[in-house]
């Protein structure tokens, strides 16, 4: 009898350990019924005690905004101004259970005031619930905690139009506010979205699908929790591990402690300790009170390495053949959290990985309307502003853009005197010296250059796919520009391989520099007085904006050629993609490596609906050159 | 495996605070999630001793149990322990039956180990407190500042974005750090079980001597139990979901005398495990109210 019971438990314990967590947000505008909506979740899946049960019925006589009926909202506005005011003040964190996963889920706060405790949920999380109350439809505060939660990298989201009660299950109401959202955040890098029409104070749709919705087919707000996938695709994995302590205990033993960011580690592998470049190899990995044959990403440990280097806390341990960059100069995003406006010119503490420095924003570039996310100009940064900037630190720090790798992109900023949190930063790339540097002034420049052609200089960048008809376009607009008598000069990447870049590989610092040169070269000939043609893979954005960032305003012009994969597959030109499909060929963009879409190119072109003369013709009418 | 992302995260919090701290501390309270931080504390700079002290704040009514435990894993850490008691109230005589659990808990706890902070001038302390215990806990942060005179401003805490923390702090201020903040009662459990970590034997099921309170079966720990005329002891299986003080921490009826049945009946709770501590709710918002004065 005693052992089948403890068989179980021991089978219960299993089973438990072996379930997904998963960690979601839920936010939106105020009274929108978030925090009633996670009561009635932790309520229905059971995940409430009996003696807390008692207490919120009490709590309900006391607070409750639900007359005689227990208010759920108590169960998670857990401090006393929450409850008596009614409202969210900052974030809660519960768990809950079911038989497949587990949930930590971040309850944030509605109010614009307490905007970056919104923030603060949404930086961990994996998937956000956003609410919208049926009878208000997308609000501003919908709005910005969307813009937020994209910022920060979620790529799940629930769209939960709430209190469907109130407007007596009207399809149409739901149809009309999900098609709003679905409109508004086609720009933001979601993968997937899910709209679901419920009551959280009733229940409808939340655990079970409910009659009062038999309009509506898709999964209750559980049921999508329970089977979303909310995996991050696997992208470039090369090792990298911000230091975070040196363990010292005596002479004989020093360790190399911190959590693995990205990639795996083994005894033997070379690695590279940044920004100092010196290179070793992993002597051992302890992990917890052993050794261990290998690491990988999340898992915090402590490596000994083979020889005696010099490494501190702050320094990057990485992949030595494919290290990340380290820079004292980048754009970012930045979402600014204090009472007081950021100024440019005024100096932070900067928190990265593990490393403090002081940061002085040099520019804001623009700052980004909530509800359009138009460019605005702006001198300052108000509370729970979004904004793009330039910034500088006073020593170089080894990051990657916040696309690649969050934990090497994400930065807090400090305010020195108050040492309160008043920013949270994305890195989007680093800026390249020529930027910044000032230039002699020459008396002939680009002005005079391009006067004596009669033209406007432009560097002209094609991306897209592999076999997207890139260079076809180019060739032909080349032809055309010519016999207009414009000067013009073409740069292909295949060739640019051949000659200037022939000494670059496929690794990623190879392919950032490949980019890198074709852009520094675009730029003196534009600088020449050149119309300059780029057609190039370049699958990446940071990569692109960094070319963008080399130009005046104007002189950049990007053309999206978006010839589907599938077509570009099937014309092959060169043979690749067959290769890359019989794993001949990594890293090949389509295939195995992502090629992440301009979010705003100046010219969009299908690549597919007219011939490569047509673009091309496109293109000048576009330009008017 | 759930509990080693869990575990992962803890030692990063852990070397985060030390690296960045000037004199940290870790509170140490003999209890069960007690037990599980000072293990990630020595996972967490293995082969080195966890470079800083325990402090246990002793209000003199703990379970005999505990001190034996409590003496035995500061031995076998390596790690200095101080014990604090509050002179003033000692010199009292404070008693939890005869002065009440507030006042008790005020005098002894938080008043306690605010001297003790100031005294030995730490600016940064571990706890294990957890965001599943209570409601409250929920909100806080697990890089929790706390302003001069060690209050906590439930209203103003500082953002807290990915696994950035902030830890910047004036002379006086001081930080509350909750590794193990993510953790529920049952991953507790679990990692006592997966990592065989050594808990005082009250946790488990056995015959002990147990009266009737308020509802609630207190065991009779020692003679300074204030028996009324005619009132003995009965001998009950019972065991501890949490332990504090014995007067004020209540036993549960059960036969789960192994690591396995325990965790099978946290599996099954209906009731919270902060439903055996007498102190959480004798006024509403009780321990937000405990945790602004610096209760822990």
């Amino acid at each position: 009898m005693e052992s089948e019971h403890v068989k179980e438990s021991i089978a219960l314990i299993e089973a438990e350990s072996r379930k997904e967590t998963i960690r979601f947000i839920t936010c939106g505008s105020v009274d929108d019924g978030k925090s009633t909506l996670i009561g009635r979740l932790l309520f229905e899946s059971k995940n409430i005690f009996d003696d807390q049960l008692t207490s919120l019925e009490s709590d309900s006589r006391h607070y409750g905004t639900q007359g005689e009926r227990i208010d759920l909202a108590l169960l998670v506005d857990g401090l006393q101004a929450e409850r008596e005011q009614g409202i969210t003040i900052d974030v809660a964190y519960r768990f809950f259970a079911t038989d497949r996963r587990r949930y930590i889920v971040a309850d944030t706060p509605g109010h614009e005031q307490y905007t970056r405790n919104m923030a603060t949920g949404a930086s961990t999380a994996d998937l956000a619930v956003i609410l919208v109350d049926a009878r208000k439809g997308v609000l501003v505060q919908t709005r910005r905690h969307s813009r937020i939660a994209a910022m920060m990298g979620i790529r799940q989201i629930v769209l939960a139009v709430n209190k469907m009660d109130l407007v007596g299950f009207d399809e149409q109401v739901f149809t009309d506010i999900e098609a709003e959202f679905r409109k508004f955040a086609e720009g933001f890098a979601f993968h997937a979205i899910q709209a679901i029409p419920l009551s959280g104070l009733e229940g409808d749709n939340v655990l079970f699908n409910s009659n009062h919705t038999p309009w509506y087919s898709g999964p209750s707000l559980m049921e999508h929790l329970e089977r979303v996938d909310v995996r991050e695709a696997a992208g470039r994995s090369a090792f990298r591990m911000p230091l975070q302590w040196i363990n010292r205990p005596n002479l004989d033993f020093r360790g190399y402690c911190g959590r693995i960011a990205e990639g795996v580690i083994r005894p033997g592998d070379t690695l590279r300790i940044l920004p100092s470049g010196v290179q070793t190899r992993v002597k051992s990995i302890i992990r917890g009170f052993g050794e261990v044959d290998h690491a990988c990403e999340g898992q915090s440990v402590t490596l000994t390495l083979m020889d005696e280097v010099d490494a501190s806390r702050g320094d990057v341990v990485a992949a030595a053949d494919n290290p990340p960059q380290s820079a004292d100069q980048f754009e970012a995003r930045l979402l600014w959290m204090a009472e007081h406006a950021m100024t440019p010119g005024r100096h932070y503490l900067m928190k990265h990985a593990c490393r403090e420095v002081t940061v002085t924003i040099t520019k804001i570039k623009y700052r980004e309307d909530v509800n359009t996310g138009a460019h605005l100009a702006a001198d300052t940064l108000g509370l729970n502003e979004i904004g793009t900037v330039n910034l500088s630190t006073s020593a170089p720090i080894v990051f990657e853009p916040y696309g690649v790798n969050r934990l090497l992109g994400g930065f807090i900023l400090i305010d020195k005197l108050s040492f309160e949190t008043v920013g949270a930063g994305m890195i989007n790339f680093a800026l390249r010296r020529a930027e910044n540097i000032h230039w002699q002034a020459l008396e002939v420049n680009k002005a005079a250059r391009s006067a004596i052609k009669h033209q406007k200089p432009r560097c002209i960048w094609f991306t897209g796919l592999s076999g997207s008809g890139k260079s076809a376009i180019a060739n032909i607009l080349e032809k055309q520009l010519y016999t207009e008598g414009r000067h013009t000069c073409l740069l292909d990447g295949d060739n640019v391989r051949h000659g200037l870049n022939r000494d670059l590989g496929f690794t990623e610092a190879d392919r950032v520099e490949n980019i890198r040169r074709i852009a520094e070269v675009a730029k003196l000939m534009v600088d020449a007085g050149l119309i300059v043609l780029v057609s190039f893979i370049s699958p990446f954005q940071s990569d692109r904006a960094m070319a963008r960032s080399l130009f005046d305003e104007g002189e950049f012009v990007e053309v999206f050629v978006d010839t589907p994969l599938a077509e570009c597959e099937k014309r092959d030109v060169k043979g690749l993609y067959a290769k890359a499909r019989r794993g001949e060929l990594k890293n090949f963009t389509g295939i195995d490596s992502p090629y992440e879409t301009p979010l705003k190119p100046e010219i969009h072109l299908s690549g597919t609906m007219a011939s490569p003369e047509e673009e091309a013709g496109l293109i000048v009418s576009l330009l008017s050159v | 495996m759930a509990s080693f992302s869990l575990e992962d995260e803890s030692i990063e919090i852990i070397r985060e605070a030390v690296a960045t701290a000037r004199n940290p501390v870790m509170l140490y309270s003999i209890g069960k999630d007690s037990s599980v931080m000072l293990h990630l504390a020595r996972k967490a700079f293995y082969p080195a001793t966890p470079p800083f002290p325990l402090m246990h704040v002793d209000t003199g009514w703990k379970f005999r149990s505990m001190y034996t435990h409590r003496d035995r894993m500061a031995a076998e850490s390596g790690m200095k322990l101080l014990v604090y008691k509050n002179p003033e109230g000692e010199a009292a005589g404070i008693n939890p039956f005869v002065h009440g659990s507030n006042y008790h808990t005020d005098v002894m706890k938080t008043q306690a180990l605010k001297q003790a902070l100031d005294f030995y001038d730490f600016d940064v302390i571990f706890g294990g407190a957890r965001r599943d215990e209570e409601k409250s806990r929920a909100k806080e942060r697990i890089f929790s500042f706390r302003s001069p005179g060690h209050r906590w401003e439930p209203k103003a805490q500082r953002p807290e974005l990915w696994s950035l923390y902030n830890t910047s702090i004036h002379v006086g201020e001081t930080i509350r750090v909750f590794p193990i903040s993510n953790w529920t009662e049952l991953d507790i459990w679990q990692y006592i079980r997966d990592e065989n970590i050594s808990i005082v034997p009250l946790y488990l099921a056995a015959e002990r001597p147990v009266v009737q309170r308020g509802g609630q079966w207190i065991m009779v720990d020692d003679e300074r139990f204030p028996f009324e005329a005619g009132e003995e002891p009965a001998m009950k299986r019972v065991r501890f979901r949490t332990l504090g003080c014995w007067p004020l921490s209540a036993a549960i009826e059960s036969d789960a005398e192994t690591l396995e049945a325990v965790i099978a009946e946290t599996l099954h709770a209906t009731c919270s495990e902060r439903q055996g501590r007498l102190i959480d709710s004798d006024v509403p918002g009780s321990m937000e109210k405990k945790k602004q004065e610096g209760y822990f």
